[in-house]
C-alpha cells in the first residue's frame, strides 16, 4: 500500500484530501505546516508527497528543498498544491525539486489522476 | 449561479460529497478571519511587521482556497480581491495605510456574514460591488489591473477563449447566458461546428470584449475555475505570461483541455538535477511553535454537557456512599474504607477534570473588545488604548457567552462617559490619549473582571442631585461607595443626566440583573477627574457551587459560600430592634439588619430555641445581613440542579442540590431573600434601641 504525505495548514483542505485518498486506498499521513510536514516524513517514509505552496513556519517551496536534502526522498514524487499558477511560483517548485504542480481549487478526481500519473 | 452544493455533486462524478468537510472550513475560516482581525488592529501602520503581513495574506489566502474549493463563489470573490491587495502589501509594493486597514475590517466582517449565510442558509450579504471596488482601488487594479497597463483597456479585443474540460456540458450554456445577462462582457460565438464538439468536454469560442482578461475570468468564474478558462489573442501575444508578468492571470499559453495541473518532467524515477543540490538544508522556521490546533479535539457542547452530568450523578451516589460508610467498622472492613476514600478522591479528580472541559480563556471575550474600541473611539472623536490583562484566566463556557453583553456594555460606557475628548483631558493635565484596561483574575473561589478607565469619574453631586430630583432616599452624608450604587437604579442612566452625553438605550441596571442572575455581582469605585472602576465578580461555573448548609428548624439549606462571609454565635446583647429598620445586630460597631430564616421560609418558629442560634453574615447586592439559622452543618461543594426546569420558579431560591444522604437542600438566593426582607430604604448610621 503506497502511503502519502499530505502538508497543507488549511484543515478542511487536508480532510477532503485525507478522504479522496483514503477511499481510493492509500494510506494517508498529514501535517499542518513545513515544520510539521518534515517531521512526519522524517517519521516515516512516505511514498508521495502533496504540499501546499502557502503555509506558516516553513513554507512549502522550503520543505520541499529540504526534503530533496534527505536521502530516501531524493527521487520521491511531490506534487505542489498552490492558489498561485503563476509561471513563477512553477519555476520556484520545480527548482526546489518538486515534481508537478496542481491548482485548487481542484477536484478530487483530478488529484487520484495526476497521483496515479506520478506512481506510475 | 452556482450552489455549493452542485459543484460537489458534479465533480466528484458522486463519489465525494464535499459537504462533508463543509463544518470543518466553516470553522478554519471563522478562526483565519479572527486572526486576522486581531493582526489589523495591532498591526503597526507606519512600520509593520514582516511576519504579520504575511500572517494577513495567508489568513486570506487560506480561506479563499477552501472557499474555492467548496464552491462558496461569493466568498472566493472577495478573498481574492483581498489577496491581491494584501500580496501587493507584503510584498511592499504599496505601502500599508489606515484606509486599508478600515477595508480590510470591513471586508471581514462581510466574509463573516457571507460564510455565517452559507453556514446557517441565511441569506448573504447585500451588494458587495463597492467594497469590491475600494478593495480593488486600494491594491491599484481599478484603472491599471495588477500593475500591468499592457492590456487595452476601453478597445475592443478580439480573444480566443477555450473553456474546458468540464463535466457538466451545461454549464456551457451558463456561460453564453452571462455574456446576454452582462452586456459590458462584450459578444460570445462559437468557434467550432455543434457536430465537432460531440463527444468532447471543452468549447472553444471567439470573444469580443474590452474588459480585461482578469476580469473576464472573474466573471467566468461564477461558472468554471480559473483553471478551466484559456484566452489567446491569436496575433500571437500569447507568450506574455512566461514572462510572470505579476498579476497577469496565468491563463495564456496552456495546453488545450488544462487539467489544472501539471508534471516537470517525464515521470517517475528520476533524480530531479536541480540548483536545489547547493542550496542549504537548514529550513527557515518563521515561528516558534504555535501550533496550538495540533492536539485539539472537537467535541460537541452536548456530548460534554452529558458527562458533566453524568458526573454530577457520580458525585452524589459517591457523596451517598460515603454518608453510608461512617457506620462501617473500620477495623473490620480496612478494605472498604480504604476504597471509600478513593473512591472520593477519583470522583473529585474527575469532577475537576470534566469541568474543566468547559473551561475557554477570557481571550475569547476579550478579542472582541480591541475592534469595538477602535470603532467606538472613532465614532466619537476620542484617542483610546486598550489594555487587556489576564486573557488565560479561565472561564466556563456558559458563563463566557452570557458575559461578553454586560461587558461590551460596561466598555461602551466607559468610552462614551467616562474617557473624555482629547481636548479636555489636555485641559485637564492628562495624556490626550485614555487608557481602558481590561483584566481578568481569580479570586477565592471567583473570577473578577475589571473595566477601568482613566477618565473623568463619576460626579457624586450631580448623582445625588438627579436622585433627588426622581425622589429617591439620599442624604449627602452618604458614603461615596453608597452614592455609586444608585447609578444601577433602573432608569438612572448616567447618559443623560450625568455627563450629558447621549445614550444607548439600556440602563445600567441591566447590566448588574445580567450578571446578578449568573450568580455574580458587580462593584464600582470611582474618583472625579481620575477614573472609574467596575468589578465583576462570577463564580467559575453554573454547574458546581461551594455552599455552606444550615439547618432551619430540621431542614437543610444552601447558602452560596460566595454570600458568606462570616458566621457566629448569637449572644443575647447583639440584638437590638431599630425603629422602622426592625431588628439589627450589632457586630464589631457595624449595625446589619436581622433576617430569620424561620420567617421568610415560613416555618413555625418553635419558641424560646433562639439562645442556641446562629448568625451567618451574608453579602449580597453590596449590602451585608446577618441571617438566622438554628445550626451550620458544614461546607460542600454542591451539584446545582435547577428547580424551575424540574418543578417551578420559586422566589429566594436559586436551584436545589441532592445531599449525601439522598434528600433535596434548597439553594437561597441570598440576595432575593434579603431583599424581600428588608423594609423601607436603609440608611446608614440608625438610631437604636436595646431589645432587652
Amino acid at each position: 500500500m503506497y502511503s502519502i504525505l499530505a502538508v497543507d495548514d488549511s484543515a478542511s483542505m487536508r480532510q477532503m484530501v485525507a478522504f479522496t485518498l483514503k477511499g481510493a486506498g492509500f494510506d494517508v499521513v498529514q501535517a499542518a505546516d513545513g515544520q510539521e510536514g518534515l517531521e512526519q516524513a522524517r517519521n516515516k517514509t512516505v511514498n508521495l508527497m502533496l504540499i501546499d505552496q502557502n503555509m506558516p513556519r516553513v513554507d512549502g517551496i522550503s520543505l520541499v528543498k529540504a526534503l530533496r536534502q534527505m536521502p530516501q526522498y531524493k527521487v520521491t514524487p511531490i506534487l505542489m498544491l498552490t492558489t498561485e499558477s503563476s509561471d513563477a511560483m512553477k519555476a520556484a517548485g520545480r527548482a526546489a525539486g518538486a515534481n508537478g504542480w496542481m491548482v485548487k481549487p481542484f477536484e478530487p478526481s483530478r488529484l487520484l489522476e495526476v497521483i496515479k500519473k506520478l506512481l506510475g | 449561479m452556482i450552489e455549493p452544493g452542485t459543484v460537489a455533486n458534479q465533480t466528484a462524478s458522486g463519489e465525494i460529497d464535499l459537504t462533508q468537510f463543509y463544518q470543518v472550513f466553516f470553522e478554519e475560516a471563522g478562526e483565519n478571519l479572527s486572526s486576522m482581525e486581531t493582526l489589523l488592529l495591532a498591526i503597526s501602520v507606519d512600520e509593520p511587521a514582516e511576519d504579520d503581513l504575511h500572517a494577513i495574506f495567508r489568513a486570506a489566502h487560506s480561506i479563499k482556497g477552501g472557499a474555492a474549493t467548496f464552491g462558496f463563489q461569493d466568498v472566493t470573490e472577495l478573498t481574492h480581491e483581498l489577496e491581491t491587495l494584501l500580496d501587493r502589501v507584503r510584498k511592499r509594493e504599496l505601502a500599508l495605510s489606515t484606509e486599508m486597514i478600515d477595508v480590510l475590517l470591513e471586508a471581514g466582517d462581510v466574509l463573516k456574514a457571507q460564510l455565517a449565510a452559507h453556514q446557517h442558509g441565511g441569506e448573504a450579504a447585500g451588494d458587495i460591488s463597492t467594497l469590491l471596488s475600494h478593495v480593488r482601488r486600494l491594491a491599484g487594479e481599478d484603472s491599471v489591473h495588477g500593475g500591468a497597463p499592457a492590456v487595452p483597456h476601453a478597445s475592443t479585443r478580439t480573444l480566443e477563449m477555450t473553456i474546458g474540460p468540464l463535466g457538466d456540458l451545461g454549464i456551457f450554456d451558463n456561460v453564453i447566458e452571462l455574456f446576454g445577462e452582462i452586456p459590458d462582457l462584450g459578444k460570445i460565438t462559437f468557434l467550432d461546428d455543434v457536430s465537432a464538439t460531440c463527444g468532447t468536454t471543452s468549447r472553444r469560442y471567439r470573444v469580443e470584449t474590452a474588459c480585461p482578461d482578469e476580469e473576464l475570468c472573474d466573471l467566468l468564474g461564477f461558472h468554471v475555475s480559473r483553471e478551466q478558462v484559456r484566452l489567446v489573442s491569436p496575433p500571437a501575444v500569447a507568450h506574455v505570461a512566461d514572462e510572470a508578468v505579476s498579476g497577469l492571470p496565468p491563463l495564456a499559453g496552456r495546453d488545450n483541455g488544462d487539467p489544472g495541473y501539471g508534471l516537470f518532467d517525464e515521470l517517475p524515477t528520476k533524480v530531479v538535477a536541480a540548483p536545489s543540490a547547493r542550496t542549504e538544508p537548514k529550513v527557515r522556521v518563521d515561528r516558534p511553535a504555535a501550533g496550538a490546533d495540533a492536539a485539539t479535539l472537537r467535541v460537541s457542547v452536548e456530548k460534554v454537557d452529558q458527562l458533566i452530568n453524568l458526573v454530577g450523578e457520580l458525585v452524589i451516589t459517591q457523596s451517598m456512599l460515603s454518608n453510608k460508610g461512617r457506620d462501617i467498622d473500620s477495623a473490620k472492613h480496612a478494605g472498604m474504607v480504604g476504597g471509600l476514600a478513593d473512591l472520593e478522591r477519583n470522583t473529585r479528580s474527575l469532577q475537576e477534570a470534566v469541568m474543566s472541559i468547559r473551561m475557554i480563556p477570557m481571550a475569547v471575550v476579550f478579542n472582541r473588545f480591541p475592534r469595538m474600541l477602535r470603532d467606538l473611539a472613532a465614532k466619537l472623536g476620542k484617542e483610546i488604548d486598550l489594555q487587556t490583562s489576564g486573557e488565560a484566566t479561565e472561564l466556563d463556557k456558559g458563563l463566557i457567552e452570557k458575559i461578553t453583553d454586560p461587558l461590551t456594555h460596561l466598555i461602551r460606557n466607559s468610552v462614551d462617559h467616562g474617557i473624555e475628548l482629547p481636548a479636555a483631558r489636555i485641559a485637564a493635565g492628562k495624556p490626550a490619549r485614555g487608557t481602558l484596561s481590561l483584566s481578568a483574575f481569580h479570586r477565592g473561589g471567583s473570577i473578577i473582571i475589571e473595566v477601568r478607565d482613566d477618565g473623568a469619574g463619576l460626579n457624586r453631586n450631580r448623582i445625588l442631585a438627579k436622585a433627588r430630583e426622581r425622589g429617591m432616599a439620599v442624604s449627602d452624608a452618604m458614603a461615596d461607595k453608597d452614592v455609586w450604587q444608585l447609578i444601577w437604579a433602573p432608569g438612572f442612566s448616567t447618559a443623560e443626566q450625568v455627563t450629558d452625553v447621549s445614550g444607548r438605550g439600556v440602563g445600567m441596571d441591566v447590566v448588574t440583573k445580567n450578571i446578578a442572575a449568573l450568580g455574580g455581582s458587580v462593584e464600582l469605585d470611582s474618583a472625579e477627574g481620575l477614573g472609574t472602576r467596575v468589578s465583576v465578580r462570577l463564580p467559575l461555573t453554573l454547574a458546581i457551587m461551594d455552599g455552606m448548609s444550615v439547618a432551619v428548624n430540621g431542614d437543610t439549606f444552601i447558602l452560596p459560600l460566595a454570600n458568606v462571609v462570616e458566621s457566629l454565635q448569637v449572644s443575647p446583647d447583639m440584638l437590638r430592634t431599630v425603629v422602622g429598620e426592625g431588628r439589627v445586630a450589632a457586630i464589631r460597631d457595624e449595625y446589619l439588619p436581622v433576617v430569620c430564616l424561620h420567617e421568610v421560609l415560613k416555618s413555625p418558629t418553635p419558641k424560646g430555641a433562639s439562645s442556641s442560634k446562629i448568625l451567618v453574615i451574608v453579602e449580597a447586592d453590596g449590602a451585608r445581613t446577618a441571617l438566622m439559622v438554628d445550626q451550620l452543618i458544614g461546607q460542600h461543594q454542591v451539584v446545582v440542579k435547577n428547580l424551575e426546569a424540574n418543578y417551578r420558579k420559586v422566589p429566594g431560591v436559586s436551584g436545589a442540590t441532592i445531599l449525601g444522604d439522598g434528600r433535596v437542600a434548597l439553594i437561597l438566593d441570598v440576595a432575593q431573600v434579603v431583599a424581600a426582607c428588608s423594609s423601607g430604604p436603609r440608611t446608614t448610621r440608625p438610631t437604636h434601641q436595646p431589645v432587652h
